[in-house]
């Protein structure tokens, strides 16, 4: 079995006598990609918060590259969640890109030829040239995007973290986005753990799925875990999955009792064909 | 100097003791401020300094009351300051506000008290105007070595500082994910914010210091998406105004009323919103033009961003 880049063994998180995350287990092979799917509150950003050692789980334990996590991984490459830069921020995209090869470090950036190189190689990369001298917080959302995961990506992680990249996307950039994640992760041997509310923009890309509900997670191949019985039985009451031209619906309620060709239900975290 | 200088600079400009202390001070304090001033506004911390400004007067009016310099007043209030803000959270937390705003009213009344226990004690106004709107003339040659300390210590701390800083400036969590420790990172930069404030206070009085730490940054952050080039502008911005506001000032004297010299203050804080509208110039000329290469505008090509 080779070593995975990431292990949550049966974490915990309790917040004010709330059960946050309950039980949580799955593992990340090197340069596989995962979609963590769920709804708004089903405990994405608080699984990434603990990954990331923000936030300490009240049992269970996160392992990465076989070792007990610290907080600010060189490893892992963090990409937050609902980013809104300041339109005005004085701040290029390449300078962006720069500060996540070394803002860790304290002083001014030295300027050199293989600074300058490295950062010129990842925003080709993220195909981030056109915009590199733009003022950041004026690009489009697809291509804060492109930024983020360069800046993300230039100090070599193994493990990306995505937290809701695709949210605030456009159908058309939200799946250039995903195209150019599922290259760097066969390119590069990096894994990708990517969290979205909507399975059906990550469903050709997708290694694994972790599907999380009310703090709860399955996880396997998407035909593994996208399925009738083992959705309802993560959600505790019945769900059906459907397939429509090759997407996912994921809808609740529709059992015996329910007029299947009433109105659906359908999850607010599920994508309604478009 | 050659006499055809004369109308610019009056004579004996250059022979002034209190002209060279308040170039130099004035060249130090648009340093450190710059410098400090550029975060300041890319944080959204302009409010902090305004806070800085209204704890300093409190700070050196009681210091006048004492009778020891009024630099160290600006210095202890703000730190003072500063340990309070960081108590209840503000950089944390921007819903503060009426909290701040009561206890910052309740300082400039203490202030007023400090102040009234001076003048009727010394039976001048002097105290008054020099802490509340400064006087670059009337820095003592004795407090020049604590100012140089104190600029190098502000400039210190934000070049060290620098790349953490900017990081947790963008994102503060995406700083926290490169193990960055942001809150520490906070209370060293509201540290040379506090101090910066003090600076600008003994230079131009703590009512207007604000002007100073933040309308140079201001102005120098329309020009440039650079942040450290802003740094460097603002700095040379700072230091044009207050140059040529002691300019101005020292000519002022010849001005009515003949032998009252106009306050130093007046001119740089003047110039500093001069200087500010006139930074908004390219920049409107540029959203028209947008400095968006995507944009379907057709564009007549807009004066490039410094780079």
């Amino acid at each position: 079995m080779s070593e995975n880049i990431l292990a949550v063994q049966s974490v915990d998180v309790r917040l004010s006598g709330r059960t946050i995350l309950d039980q949580v287990s799955f593992d990340v092979a090197p340069g596989e990609f995962t979609g963590l799917i769920g709804s708004n509150g089903a405990g994405k950003t608080t699984l990434f918060r603990v990954i990331l050692g923000l936030q300490s789980a009240s049992a269970g334990d996160v392992l990465i590259a076989g070792r007990s996590r610290a907080r600010g991984h060189q490893r892992v490459g963090f990409v937050p969640q609902k980013f809104l830069l300041d339109p005005d921020l004085p701040l290029r995209a390449r300078d962006l890109v720069g500060l996540g090869l070394d803002a860790h470090r304290l002083g001014v950036p030295r300027p050199s030829r293989v600074r300058r190189a490295l950062i010129e190689e990842m925003l080709e990369a993220v195909d981030a040239g056109r915009f590199a001298d733009t003022r950041v917080g004026r690009l489009s959302g697809g291509e804060q995007q492109r930024i983020l995961i360069a800046h993300a990506l230039i100090a070599r992680p193994r493990l990306l973290l995505l937290d809701e990249p695709l949210a605030n996307l456009d159908l058309r950039s939200a799946h250039e986005v995903v195209a150019l994640l599922a290259k760097i992760t066969r390119e590069q041997e990096i894994a990708v753990l990517i969290s979205a509310h909507e399975i059906n923009p990550l469903i050709g890309v997708m290694d694994r799925i972790v599907y999380l509900a009310s703090g709860r997670a399955v996880s396997g191949t998407t035909d593994e875990v996208v399925r009738a019985d083992v959705l309802s039985k993560l959600y505790g009451h019945h769900v059906d999955v459907l397939n429509v031209h090759g997407r996912v619906l994921i809808v609740a309620g529709a059992g015996e009792d329910t007029d299947l060709a009433g109105h659906e239900v359908a999850f607010p975290d599920t994508e309604i064909v478009s | 100097m050659s006499h055809f200088l004369t109308p610019v600079f009056a004579p004996g400009f250059f022979q002034s003791e209190a002209v060279h202390i308040a170039l130099g001070v004035g060249t130090l304090v648009a340093i450190a401020t710059g410098t400090v001033g550029v975060f300041t506004v890319m944080r959204g911390q302009s409010f902090a300094g305004e806070a800085f400004g209204d704890i300093g007067t409190t700070g050196g009016s009681g210091a006048f009351l004492v009778g020891v310099g009024p630099l160290w007043g600006f210095v202890v209030g703000n730190l003072l300051a500063a340990a309070a803000m960081e108590t209840i959270g503000i950089q944390r937390t921007r819903g503060r506000d009426l909290a701040t705003g009561i206890v910052l009213g309740a300082s400039i009344g203490l202030a007023a008290l400090f102040l009234y226990l001076t003048t009727t004690e010394q039976s001048t106004t002097g105290a008054t105007v020099t802490i509340l709107f400064g006087s670059a003339f009337a820095i003592a040659g004795s407090t020049v070595p604590l100012i140089l300390l104190l600029s190098l210590l502000v400039l210190g701390l934000i070049l060290v500082l620098y790349r953490p800083l900017l990081l947790a400036t963008v994102s503060p969590e995406m700083a926290a994910a490169r193990g960055i420790p942001v809150r520490t990172i906070g209370i060293l930069y509201l540290l040379a914010l506090a101090l910066a404030a003090a600076l600008a206070a003994i230079t131009i009085g703590s009512i207007l210091g604000t002007a100073l730490l933040v309308g140079p940054a201001a102005s120098a952050l329309r020009l440039t998406k650079r942040p450290l080039i802003a740094m460097l502008t603002a700095a040379g911005m700072g230091i044009g105004a207050m140059w040529l506001g002691v300019v101005l000032a020292y000519d002022s004297y010849e001005w009515p009323p003949v032998g009252h010299g106009w306050p130093v203050s007046f001119f740089v804080v003047t110039l500093v919103l001069v200087l500010y509208l006139l930074s908004g110039l390219p920049a409107r000329r540029h959203r028209r033009g947008s400095d968006d290469p995507y944009s379907a505008s057709p564009t007549l090509h807009a004066v490039p961003e410094s780079r």
